[in-house]
């Protein structure tokens, strides 16, 4: 006797325990095998594009704190290099270098809560998530010294950083470097060969190499699937021609690969602020920049390495104290272009997974 | 069993299923041009410190007061404070509401940690309206006070109390998990007035 | 360093392969025509020697007169890259060919494109509001819109 079975739709999100945001899925499920999936997101479209038309130069600054807001280091740093680009002004060498420590500080505690949140979904409930959580306190401590917030720190400003370091700072962050490393071998040793990850994450949700590159991937996604691009190696910004460093790949371009990419480039991130901080020179912080800058006609775009990917703003100029366009190319949105790709054939339980794979922030997506 | 192409049956057509919601949005946004008045803004002063409370109702508002169970509704950047409060270092669990529930129904206190856009309005009041009462709501962030930094954009509700009425409001952007903890303690306070007899 | 390719050789290229198709070669960017713009593209991502292979992004902006829709290529094996310009005179449906058929990362781009600027994308399988609700009637980010 053959059974008769029809499709049927199921609703996941926007208000869902596991969905990174307010985000969406339509799935057709046959059985509880995935057959369509379609996202739906703009739950959180703020219209900072259009806001952005109408704010200063430097006005905007808080805006893009907004946009990834668990990396808003690297947000700001984008931004300001963009503009940078566009008014050709120099930035002082103390800026630089510090600028690089505060965004791969970030890129720490970004990769820290995506991991964490990835582990939530696999099904280790809150435990490495709590843990994790205990070493962002320690990163989020550190930045609240130097900006005086705990999330949105508007710490970048157009020519330089806003305040130089207090005091306690660098012995700080001297103690953080030398406990870090303990850390991370700590969680390797809980979950790096545990057999529930390596059967719920591995071969699960593959992207192909040549898919991953036509898709314009970026960052742990492109990088897990085996093609070593880098911003950061490829088309250096700031001083990240000074420092070794590596680029951690994947080979298969799974769960797996992208979960091992991401917890590798914590261990480059340290390696990149010792050598940063031993080479950080004295010095102003700040150029000569007025208020309120009136860039020459013309546009500029300016692309870094933020934790989810390439994270780029093309500024367009019209002479006047507010941008006329900014665009934010956003890595979250490009990166889900292939999520259908991903999760077709697979059960709805791993599709949960596979979502927190990709390690997605949804004010960028919707900006 | 093998998967077959079954993609072109489907039981909801995407496109009226969008159409339909963006109706109901149409209509919540027209609805709502007024913001909602707080809960107990009938009450005057003099009549707020005369209520007297029997003990029954003392034992029902300590019971409420410290065992609140919130639901999720974090769209956005405040959601990580709200995170960092309940984790470790900031234990929210101390007051009793470390269980965090997904399903409305059995969730008593709404934390809105986020901007709120009318995309999201008629799923957000959906939430409400499944919660049972007595059910309180914690308005935290600018962005939920009166739309924030983005007050002034096409798609951004000028905060919560326009489609669900507020009990607390906690400022700050984001406000830090001693702000939101300072705001539960006044949310408690004013459970522990209520009068049920 | 990646390198920005000298636009004006790349100009003369596809002069002699698209004969009138390029209306001017500024300094860092390439502006051809409507109608040629799927040939071009396509030229520069199959040829070997430019073989751009990764679509950064696409982005429209709206002066009053005509819509410019900017696409930023670049070439992951040869590590250079160049922008595409193009523009839309008009203002009631602008249309320009889509890009997905060569790389599948213009889907949500142009999406949104539409959504927030009004621009169509002819052979796009599924070009729906994504950020805005539908039944929102106009495009934000046009200048007359505020």
């Amino acid at each position: 006797m053959a059974l008769r079975t029809e499709p049927f739709v199921l609703n996941v999100g926007p208000v869902h325990p596991s969905t990174h945001g307010v985000f969406r899925m339509r799935a057709t499920l046959d059985g509880e095998v995935i057959v369509n999936i379609e996202p739906v997101f703009g739950y959180l479209h703020r219209g900072i594009e259009k806001l952005a038309e109408e704010r200063t130069y430097s006005g905007i600054i808080p805006l893009t704190d907004r946009l990834d807001y668990l990396a808003s280091m690297s947000n700001n740093l984008a931004y300001v290099l963009a503009v940078e680009k566009l008014a050709e002004i120099e930035v002082p060498e103390r800026a630089e270098y510090l600028r690089v420590i505060m965004v791969e500080l970030q890129r720490i505690a970004s990769h820290l809560i995506g991991v964490g949140s990835f582990l939530n979904d696999c099904g280790a409930f809150f435990t490495p998530f709590l843990y994790m959580f205990r070493e962002r306190e320690k990163v989020v401590d550190m930045l609240d010294m130097v900006s005086g917030q705990r999330l949105t720190y508007n710490y970048m400003r157009i020519g330089g950083v806003s305040q130089d370091i207090p005091d306690e700072f660098l012995p700080a962050l001297d103690k953080f470097l030398k406990q870090m490393p303990g850390f991370i071998d700590e969680y390797d040793q809980l979950l790096k060969e545990n057999e529930i990850l390596l059967a719920r994450a591995k071969g699960v949700g593959i992207l192909p190499k040549e898919l991953a590159i036509n898709i314009s991937a970026s960052g742990p996604v492109l990088r897990g699937s085996g093609v070593k691009w880098d911003i950061r190696k490829a088309d250096p910004y700031s001083v990240y021609d000074r420092f070794e460093f590596d680029i951690p790949t994947g080979t298969v371009g799974d769960c797996y690969d992208r979960y091992r990419v991401r917890v590798e480039e914590m261990r480059q991130s340290l390696r990149i602020i010792k050598q940063a901080m031993e080479q950080l020179p004295p010095g102003a912080v700040r150029s000569e920049v007025p208020h309120l800058l009136r860039p020459p006609v013309g546009e500029a775009y300016g692309h870094i390495e933020s934790p989810k990917g390439e994270l780029g703003f093309y500024l367009v100029s019209d002479n006047s104290i507010a941008p006329y366009r900014c665009h934010i190319r956003a890595p979250s949105l490009i990166n889900l272009t292939a999520l259908r790709d991903m999760m077709i054939g697979w059960k709805i339980a791993d599709a949960i997974i596979i979502f927190g794979s990709i390690d997605v922030c949804m004010g960028e997506i919707d900006r | 069993m093998e998967v077959k192409d079954i993609t072109r049956t489907y039981i909801y057509s995407d496109k009226e299923l969008d159409r339909v919601e963006g109706e109901a949005i149409e209509a919540l946004k027209a609805h709502c041009q007024q913001p909602i008045p707080d809960p107990d803004a009938w009450l005057d002063k003099e009549l707020r410190r005369n209520i007297l409370l029997t003990t029954v109702d003392a034992t029902l508002n300590w019971a409420r007061r410290s065992s609140l169970w919130p639901v999720i509704c974090f769209p956005a950047c405040c959601a990580f404070e709200l995170i960092a409060t309940e984790a470790s270092r900031f234990d929210i669990s101390r007051f009793g509401m470390e269980i965090l529930r997904a399903s409305p129904r059995q969730g008593d206190l709404m934390i809105t940690a986020g901007t709120l856009t009318w995309k999201m309005a008629p799923q957000v009041r959906r939430i409400y309206d499944q919660m049972a009462e007595p059910k309180w709501v914690i308005a935290m962030g600018a962005c939920a006070i009166s739309g924030g930094i983005f007050a002034s954009s096409y798609s951004v509700v000028p905060g919560y109390n326009r489609i669900i009425p507020v009990d607390v409001y906690v400022p700050g952007c984001p406000p830090r998990p001693e702000a939101l903890l300072y705001g539960i303690r006044m949310l408690q306070n004013k459970i522990a007035k209520r009068t049920f007899l | 360093m990646t390198l920005a390719l000298s636009v004006k050789e790349i100009a003369t290229k596809i002069e002699g392969q698209f004969p009138g198709s390029v209306v001017e070669p500024s300094q860092d960017s390439l502006v051809v025509d409507r109608e040629s713009l799927f040939e071009i593209t396509q030229f520069l991502k199959t040829s070997p020697e430019f073989d751009f292979d990764y679509l950064t992004g696409i982005t429209a902006v709206d002066y009053y007169d005509y819509f410019e829709v900017v696409y930023h290529l670049a070439s992951i094996k040869h590590n250079h890259s160049l922008i595409v310009k193009t523009r839309c005179y008009g203002r009631d449906n602008p249309t320009l060919p889509s890009m997905i058929s060569l790389w599948r990362g213009a889907d949500f781009q142009e999406r949104e494109i539409y959504d927030l600027m009004g621009i169509h994308f002819e052979g796009h399988p599924n070009l729906t509001r994504i950020v805005l609700w539908q039944g929102f009637e106009e495009h934000p980010l046009r200048k007359d819109y505020w």
